[in-house]
């Protein structure tokens, strides 16, 4: 099995006639996802490039059984349509809009119900290997196998995932949260769904700098609410200080947020933090047990 | 989008938020002729969106048309620098408001908490200090209260705040009603922080905004297009401004003290990148991030950007493609170096992702190579750097 993303999944594109939404649509099928049409309010009808295109996403999801879409419309009307996913009554909607303004993410996720889960935005999705790709990632670098991935960064996951696929560790499902202020899945909800997945036997955890995402994933493992191997690494420990949003973004939580915190909240924990990208297949092997080839 | 002093005030007396009364100059001569029409206890202060001008000389008191003149002088020019920002920010104005007779000082402010998807109210009792450090060593200090955006805000949250928060017990029903007003103005402008430090408590026991700290959300300006014209002409970095100008956001550019250029795509690789270029015993000569869906005239900026830094002796480009397309890369690098100014034995590029075989092809046609890996790179960026 995987995690979100799997055999029953059946994708729709929101924002299908636009140029990014119609190239990216076009790279899920060739990856093999069921891509069974998209949605671009008033142009439903046509047909593009093999997809059927739809006036709204209820209509989509009558029509195609689709219960997973991925978002491309432009940020002024993103909020709209992760509202109109949910409304429809999909399952698992995936924002890949930069740039959504953050009060919008405010409303939605005070509005978006718990039936439904939202990634992203400004994320570049999901991958189960071998399975379904939704998103913008590059579906060459990913091999299927054990290991669970989740970060916050849409770049330098490909980057770990290329180096987990050359040492020949395979991944199980690998999940870009994003990076904006408001998401709607963090680490935390990953990490409950990897412990309930078979398929899953260890994870794979790319952090970065500010917030606290990291520390509420290590206080999971402390309530032994997740309890397989985990391997992390934290973004920007190199990066200079200060670059943030003003002082309140950082008093909400006192010290917490410091690459500092976040590496001290994983070793207590027991759980690696690996000082390079390219240390991150080695620690896997480690945890894992067994041989890569790095 | 930051806001200077003066141009939160303006959002709060629209909001009905009591502030000290004043006017801006941008020379001696204004300064003055506000002081001749005004003659009363008054604070000179600096208009820069840089912390610590209080420590640094740029607040100073004066009270009728002859006296503001020193003042005056001394602030507007000068170069307000701190800790995190040596290079500082140059005082272009002043802003003169009455001076106010101030028994306490609180905190309050309003953001965005990540954690729980919810704006978040805070109030203190320790204002007009370093927030940061109070919240360092006195958590407790800080009340806190994460608003349910679909119910809103109603006053008992202020009270509870003040409550909580400890402030003095008199002034607990003007405090709830401007925190009423400070959330009302933060979903108003599509604000991530709209803070007032300090709040001040005068001695006939009014609220005071003395200070305010706005922070607008770039990405809802398309809604604001009266506060778009709002932006702060602060003198900044000018490769910084190249890079905004080049349509990237206020954070992608950020120059550091090394010899190695750095580009790529994703904030998230571009400080890996810096960690790989530490880690091969480089410095980093800045952070500069494209961004999703680069297209090739905003890499040729990039490249221009980046070596246009006289301290850069070798550039490092790490494109890892999802919806950047390696193809768009390679050719605005090949543009900026047909238009000179960068020897190509300078440069190692590795590219890899969405369309690299079609971009590796854009490079080899004009001679160069890219490289497999990321500590690759690096390793050869900081060769040539220390050649």
């Amino acid at each position: 099995m995987s995690i979100f993303l799997n055999e029953r999944s059946k994708v729709i594109v929101q924002g299908i006639t636009g140029r990014e939404g119609l190239y990216h649509a076009n790279r899920m099928r060739a990856y093999g996802t069921a891509l069974v049409g998209g949605v671009t309010p008033g142009k439903g009808g046509q047909t593009v490039e093999g997809f059927a295109v739809f006036d709204g996403v209820g209509e989509a999801r009558a029509k195609t059984g689709a219960n997973v879409s991925v978002i491309f419309v432009p940020p002024p009307f993103a909020a709209d349509a992760i509202l109109e996913a949910a409304d429809a009554g999909v399952d698992l909607v995936i924002c890949i809009t930069e740039g959504i303004p953050v009060h919008d993410m405010l409303k939605v996720m005070a509005a978006v119900p718990s039936t439904t889960r939202v990634i992203g935005p400004n994320c570049p999705g999901i991958v189960t290997p071998g399975v379904a790709l939704a998103g913008i990632m590059p579906g060459h670098v990913f091999s299927n196998g054990r290991v669970g991935l989740i970060s916050r960064s849409g770049t330098l996951t490909y980057e770990i995932v290329d180096q987990l696929t050359r040492a020949g560790i395979g991944q199980s499902t690998c999940v870009g949260i994003g990076g904006d202020p408001i998401i709607g899945t963090v680490f935390v909800d990953c990490l409950v769904a990897f412990e309930k997945d078979d398929a899953t036997e260890a994870v794979v955890l790319v952090g970065e700098i500010g917030g606290t995402d990291e520390e509420d994933a290590a206080q999971l493992v402390a309530e032994k609410k997740f309890t397989k191997p985990l391997v992390t690494f934290i973004g920007g420990r190199s990066a200079p200080k200060g670059k943030r949003m003003g002082h309140a973004g950082a008093i909400i939580t006192g010290s917490m947020g410091t690459p500092e915190s976040k590496v001290a909240a994983f070793q207590k924990i027991g759980a690696p933090v690996a000082d390079s990208p390219a240390d991150i297949p080695g620690l896997v092997a480690r945890v894992m047990k067994q041989p890569a080839k790095v | 989008m930051r806001l200077l002093e003066y141009q939160g005030k303006e959002l709060f007396a629209r909001a009905g938020i009591p502030a000290p009364k004043g006017k801006v100059a941008a020379s001696v001569e204004e300064a003055v002729a506000i002081m001749r029409a005004n003659p009363a206890p008054s604070v000179v202060k600096a208009q820069v969106l840089i912390g610590g001008r209080g420590k640094a000389g740029g607040i100073k008191f004066c009270s009728d048309d002859r006296d503001v003149v020193e003042p005056a002088k001394a602030i507007l020019g000068m170069r307000i620098a701190n800790a995190q920002d040596p290079t500082g920010e140059v005082v272009k104005r002043v802003w003169i408001e009455q001076r106010m007779d101030i028994a306490k000082e609180l905190y309050l402010s309003i953001t965005v908490d990540r954690a729980s998807k919810r704006p978040i109210i805070m109030a203190s009792a320790m204002g007009g200090m370093d927030v940061e450090e109070v919240a360092e060593k006195h958590p407790e200090a800080i009340a806190k209260y994460r608003v349910d955006p679909s119910v809103g805000y109603w006053p008992f949250i202020g009270r509870r705040l003040a409550r909580e928060a400890n402030l003095p017990k008199e002034v607990t029903n003007e405090f709830a009603s401007i925190v009423g007003k400070l959330y009302a103005l933060f979903f108003d402008v599509g604000a991530l922080l709209v803070e007032i430090n300090p709040l001040a408590v005068t001695k006939d026991g009014k609220l005071v905004a003395s200070d305010s700290k706005v922070d607008l959300d770039d990405n809802a300006m398309f809604r604001h297009q009266e506060l778009a014209a709002w932006k702060p002409d602060v003198e900044r970095d000018p490769l910084k401004e190249r890079a905004i100008a080049a349509g990237l956001g206020e954070n992608n550019y950020v120059q550091l003290d090394g010899d190695v250029g750095i580009i790529g795509n994703g904030a998230g690789l571009v400080m890996g990148t810096l960690d790989a270029v530490k880690a091969a015993g480089g410095q980093p000569a800045n952070f500069l991030d494209i961004g999703g869906g680069a297209k090739a005239d905003v890499m040729r900026e990039a490249v221009n950007i980046v070596t246009s830094n006289p301290k850069v002796r070798s550039l490092f480009i790490n494109i890892f493609g999802g919806i950047t397309r390696g193809d768009e890369v390679a050719k605005g690098l090949v543009e900026a170096l047909e238009g000179g100014g960068w020897d190509r034995r300078k440069l190692v590029i590795r590219l890899t992702g969405t369309n690299e075989k079609e971009g590796r092809e854009v490079l080899r046609a004009n001679n160069i190579e890219a490289v497999e890996t990321m500590n690759e790179g690096a390793k050869h960026a900081v060769a040539i750097a220390q050649k």
